[in-house]
């Protein structure tokens, strides 16, 4: 039940994340989570948009672009929430690749975002812990 | 036997002995006519005391004293002209990125000459007056358009001429046109070969059979990369504004080596060292003697290009001597923290390693020590959106070239066609530490 994420490849140098943004915007797509990992020479902007294919389409031109599987995990909005879920993986014994969060709408609810080396038993045993995870389709009846 | 495709069959498959009388006949009168045409080379002949009726034949060309780029730069404008600027009529230049520009004269004969050239490069890689010939080599001062140009009208064959740039009108031009043969840089072939892809064409969706190109080094790893991305066979043709443009020689179907028009350009190889004349078979420094030029007629120019030279029989027929794709030169070779790096070693790895052949290297020099960096562009589907698969490949990359150059460089992956072409020419190294002297 993972997300569709889009990865783009991005130079380190000023404005251009402005030029993807400002693709994306133009597409009338609308933002629904964003990360950016950055070294010396490049970023790789990490987003999850409310149209994966208008979002390819703007950014396709002049970014390399590409389709990544992550989970988002519902949790709630306090303290302890991440620990929770991470501790499950921990146990698990699965490599969490990278991370990152948003919030949405409803009140009092945060996800987490994670790429991790093995999604579907990640998922599998995010489930058997009561643990809930979404899918694209989730994501829409949430997120604008 | 099978039928050969030749422009001028009688000059191009002369026998030995044939070609020597020839070169025989010419060089003694380009001698006298340099002698009392050029007063600059003249006064080059006196120093080193040597006199028109010293040269009796090309194996006397040796006494004669060599020119190089920089007697050309003292020269300039007109200090090499072989005749009355009212005989001439045209000039080329070469791009002076070096600083040192080079204006070269024609006669009309000269003109022809050099179409002739073409002519036969054209006719080795296929060509006959069926053919569209699509030339995107800049126009203009650059020799590169105007001599393929030149050499596809003499063989009759229909002819593009697009120049360089504007990708889109290239590719729409070669498939609305069935454009046959491709004459550019081996990096835009390389350029307009990825572009093609992107647009959803499959190599057997054009119509080309061959392509003929030159005017910077490439590998022969390069050659089947556009080989396959074109669906052609990629024939090497080699020359230089100082002695006509392109087509000096050029390849033959065996794509074993250029065969130097030797009926109009006289090769020796020397040592760049001693400028002592090497034995055919070993590798040095290309020098090039023109047989019968009237509007800038250069002896015994040093190209810069070390090659090897070889007359064993070629299984085309031609009997001009072939000189091997240069493999290096001898100012472009780096010495980079006491290594010698020539670009081309770089771009064999890149290759072997299935990267793109598009790459910029920058030596710098930061506290004394020099910095080498190569910046190469990754195939899209090489895009990892893991931080740690590009950092791998930057650092596998970093350790197929430690072994091929003994010397590792910090490998930066940047993002297709990121690294800018100039005039379809790219720049290959970004030397900074000149700046620092």
């Amino acid at each position: 039940m993972a997300i569709t994420q889009l990865s783009a490849f991005l130079e380190n140098t000023p404005g251009t994340l402005y030029k993807a943004v400002c693709a994306i915007s133009d597409a009338g797509v609308n933002l629904r989570a964003l990360s950016v990992a950055d070294t010396r020479d490049f970023g790789i902007l990490r987003v999850i948009v409310s149209d994966v294919d208008k979002t390819i389409a703007a950014l396709n031109e002049d970014t390399v672009i590409t389709r990544t599987s992550v989970i988002a995990v519902r949790m709630s909005d306090k303290a302890g929430a991440l620990k929770e879920i991470l501790s499950v993986l921990q146990k698990a014994g699965i490599n969490i690749e990278y991370v990152y969060a948003f919030t949405a709408n409803a009140a009092n609810s945060a996800y987490v975002v994670l790429r991790v080396n093995d999604i579907e038993e990640a998922e599998a045993i995010l489930k058997e812990n009561g643990l809930d995870t979404l899918n694209d389709e989730d994501l829409n009846t949430i997120l604008p | 036997m099978k039928m050969k495709n030749y422009y001028q069959k009688e000059i191009e498959t002369a026998s030995r002995e044939e070609i020597l009388k020839i070169q025989n006949e010419k060089i003694v009168k380009q001698v006298k006519y340099v002698y009392d045409n050029v007063p600059y080379y003249r006064n080059l002949m006196d120093q080193k005391g040597v006199k028109p009726e010293d040269i009796k034949g090309v194996d006397d060309i040796r006494k004669l004293p060599f020119l190089t780029k920089d007697d050309l730069r003292e020269a300039y404008p007109y200090g090499l002209l072989g005749t009355d600027l009212k005989n001439c009529v045209r000039i080329q230049s070469t791009s002076g990125t070096t600083g040192k520009r080079v204006v070269a004269f024609y006669t009309q004969k000269d003109i022809d000459m050099w179409e002739e050239c073409c002519a036969r490069a054209i006719v080795a890689a296929g060509g006959t007056n069926e053919d569209v010939v699509q030339v995107c080599y800049g126009y203009g001062l650059f020799t590169g358009g105007p001599g393929l140009n030149g050499g596809s009208h003499k063989v009759g064959c229909l002819t593009l001429p697009m120049s360089s740039g504007n990708t889109d009108r290239q590719i729409q031009f070669m498939m609305d046109l069935n454009a046959t043969i491709l004459c550019c840089t081996p990096s835009y072939a390389a350029f307009i070969g990825e572009s093609l892809a992107e647009k959803g064409y499959k190599p057997e969706d054009n119509k080309l059979k061959a392509g003929i190109f030159g005017a910077e080094p490439w590998t022969e790893e390069m050659r089947r990369s556009i080989e396959k991305s074109l669906g052609i066979k990629a024939y090497d043709i080699y020359g230089l504004t100082e002695t006509s443009g392109p087509g000096v020689s050029f390849e033959c179907e065996e794509q074993t080596g250029m065969h130097i028009n030797e009926d109009h350009f006289y090769a020796e190889i020397i040592d760049p060292k001693t400028g002592e004349v090497l034995p055919e078979g070993s590798k040095g420094e290309l020098v090039f003697t023109s047989l019968d030029k009237e509007g800038f007629p250069l002896l015994r120019y040093r190209t810069k290009d070390i090659c090897i030279l070889s007359r064993k029989p070629c299984s085309c027929g031609r009997t001009h001597v072939k000189m091997t794709k240069p493999m290096g030169r001898s100012d472009d070779m780096m010495i980079i923290r006491g290594v010698n790096v020539f670009p081309s070693q770089i771009e064999a790895v890149l290759l072997k390693e299935g990267y793109t052949p598009n790459y910029q290297i920058v030596v710098d020099r930061v506290n004394n020590t020099d910095t080498f960096d190569v910046y190469v562009e990754f195939h899209p589907e090489q895009f990892s959106d893991r931080i740690a698969d590009i950092q791998a490949r930057e650092k596998d990359l970093n350790g197929a070239m430690r072994s091929m150059l003994g010397i590792g460089p910090k490998i930066h992956l940047v993002a297709p066609k990121s690294i800018v072409r100039s005039e379809g020419k790219a720049v290959r190294v970004i030397d900074k530490r000149k700046l620092h002297d």
